[in-house]
């Protein structure tokens, strides 16, 4: 265990212990319906997401969540090593809070099944305010089991386990300034590798001149990121807001990501843009896209999310108040549309749809992608 | 070739850990807040909620997540893969 668990299970410890003045708040009772759509590289995936949160016995609020993903898939992997296919994930998940003086328990459990993956995670978080409600700490311990499988291989079944230490701040800095701290420790252990992705490398007996092997990765994997966020209050009743995450891993990649944005209410209507840059300048130290011959290391990989590559997101938000004043039971209502379009440029991955060139010289990969999330909600 | 993997270091990420665990034992005292609670209707105000809409940003991080190859401290807590 190293040193950084340690760190966050002694927090949780004394968060639990310690007693201070001020009471937190749970969260709003609300619905959500949404529905999403990504639509890029090859592939879209669609479905409907359900929230629905209630308080109860004054001390308590109940979450469930329903999610579908109908994934269509034609992506590069899978048209030059695979071929297309259909499939459908369902998720369930439901969470408890419990409000006692001034902290808060959470339990969560997640369930989620599709064809060739089984995972079932339980969370369990602390958060409590302090210094007159300036600061709330949280801490939080998650724990995944997982199975992986292989369509047209009955016999195969991996299991991967996956734990994760969470610690968040957030602090009031001024009456117009808001930051946010997060820090998570993610270890993984297990089936690591997608059962189906190939790697490529050299073979003058091809009349393409490489051939294609299964991955093989690490069977251990430990990750650190923390990110800080900073939200300001505008005189014009809007705000501006900015981020960024660090990321490394034992796989030896590192990522940075960065976000600016701005929320600006007009009437009955909340708009919101935001731009996020993602740079991964360092991929998987076993990553490659044409080895030098076949089984040339002991781990391999040609997942190009494990490559070195960039990318972009501009997002727009529109909300519309469609229930002002509250209606029976409801208190109030929005309308949401969010739209984001995506772009990924990948420096060493390359496109293998265009062919008659001498392995490794193909144009670098690259596509773009269309978000969108409709969804209504309520308050009540 | 052997692949050689590395762990990343954490000496200043435990002694921000402890600074922390300070700071969550100061809360047992009393301190005189520097933005009083009428100072902070600013704060209060739907636009500058981090998690304004969850259903959404839970949905956003998982579409990021599956095609990165960072993961965590977003704020919220994932499960399932969906990713192949």
């Amino acid at each position: 265990m190293n040193i950084a668990r340690i760190g966050i299970l002694l927090l949780i410890v004394v968060a639990a212990l310690v007693r201070s003045a001020v009471g937190g708040v749970l969260p709003e009772d609300r619905v959500d319906v949404l529905l999403h759509s990504f639509d890029g590289g090859g592939i879209t995936i669609q479905g409907p997401s359900l929230l629905v949160r209630k308080q109860f016995a004054q001390k308590f609020s109940v979450s469930a969540n329903y999610y579908i993903d109908k994934v269509q898939s034609a992506s590069i992997d899978v048209i030059t090593t695979a071929s297309p296919y259909t499939e459908e994930r369902k998720q369930w998940s439901v969470g408890l809070d419990y409000l006692h003086d001034r902290w808060m328990l959470n339990l969560g459990i997640i369930d989620s099944e599709e064809p060739d993956y089984s995972s079932k995670t339980f969370s369990f978080g602390i958060s409590q305010d302090l210094f007159g409600d300036l600061t709330t700490v949280s801490l939080g311990y998650s724990l995944g089991n997982n199975e992986v499988r292989r369509r047209g291989d009955p016999t195969f079944k991996a299991p991967m386990q996956t734990q994760s230490y969470r610690l968040g701040i957030s602090q009031i800095l001024t009456k117009n300034l808001l930051m946010g701290f997060s820090y998570e420790t993610i270890s993984d252990e297990g089936f690591l590798n997608n059962p189906y992705r190939q790697v490529r490398y050299v073979d003058p007996s091809s009349p393409q001149g490489y051939s294609y092997e299964r991955e093989v990765y690490p069977h251990t994997r430990t990750s650190d990121a923390a990110s800080l966020r900073l939200r300001y209050y505008l005189p014009w009743r809007a705000a501006i807001y900015g981020e960024y995450r660090a990321y490394s891993d034992t796989w030896q990649i590192k990522g940075n990501t960065f976000e600016i944005g701005y929320t600006h209410p007009h009437k009955g209507w909340l708009f919101d843009g935001m731009l996020r840059l993602y740079d991964q300048p360092k991929g998987a130290s076993f990553y490659s896209d044409l080895f030098p011959y076949s089984t040339s290391q002991n781990f391999m990989a040609r997942h190009k999310e494990l490559s070195q590559f960039t990318s972009q997101d501009i997002r727009l938000q529109a909300s519309y108040d469609i229930i002002k004043g509250g209606w029976k039971f409801l208190d109030k209502g929005t309308l949401n549309i969010v739209y984001d379009h995506m772009l990924f440029d990948y420096q060493n991955f390359r496109d293998l749809r265009v062919t008659g060139m001498t392995p490794g010289t193909e144009p670098l990969y690259t596509f773009d992608a269309d978000v969108v999330q409709v969804f209504v909600s309520f308050w009540f | 070739m052997r692949t050689k993997l590395e762990s990343p270091s954490l000496g200043a990420l435990g002694r921000g850990l402890i600074a922390a665990a300070m700071l969550c034992a100061l809360g047992a005292c009393h301190m005189e807040p520097w933005v009083k609670p009428y100072e902070r209707d600013h704060l209060a105000d739907p636009v500058m909620s981090f998690d304004r809409d969850p259903v959404s940003s839970v949905y956003t991080d998982h579409v990021h997540e599956v095609r990165e190859g960072s993961r965590g401290a977003t704020g919220s807590a994932g499960g399932g893969c969906g990713c192949n």
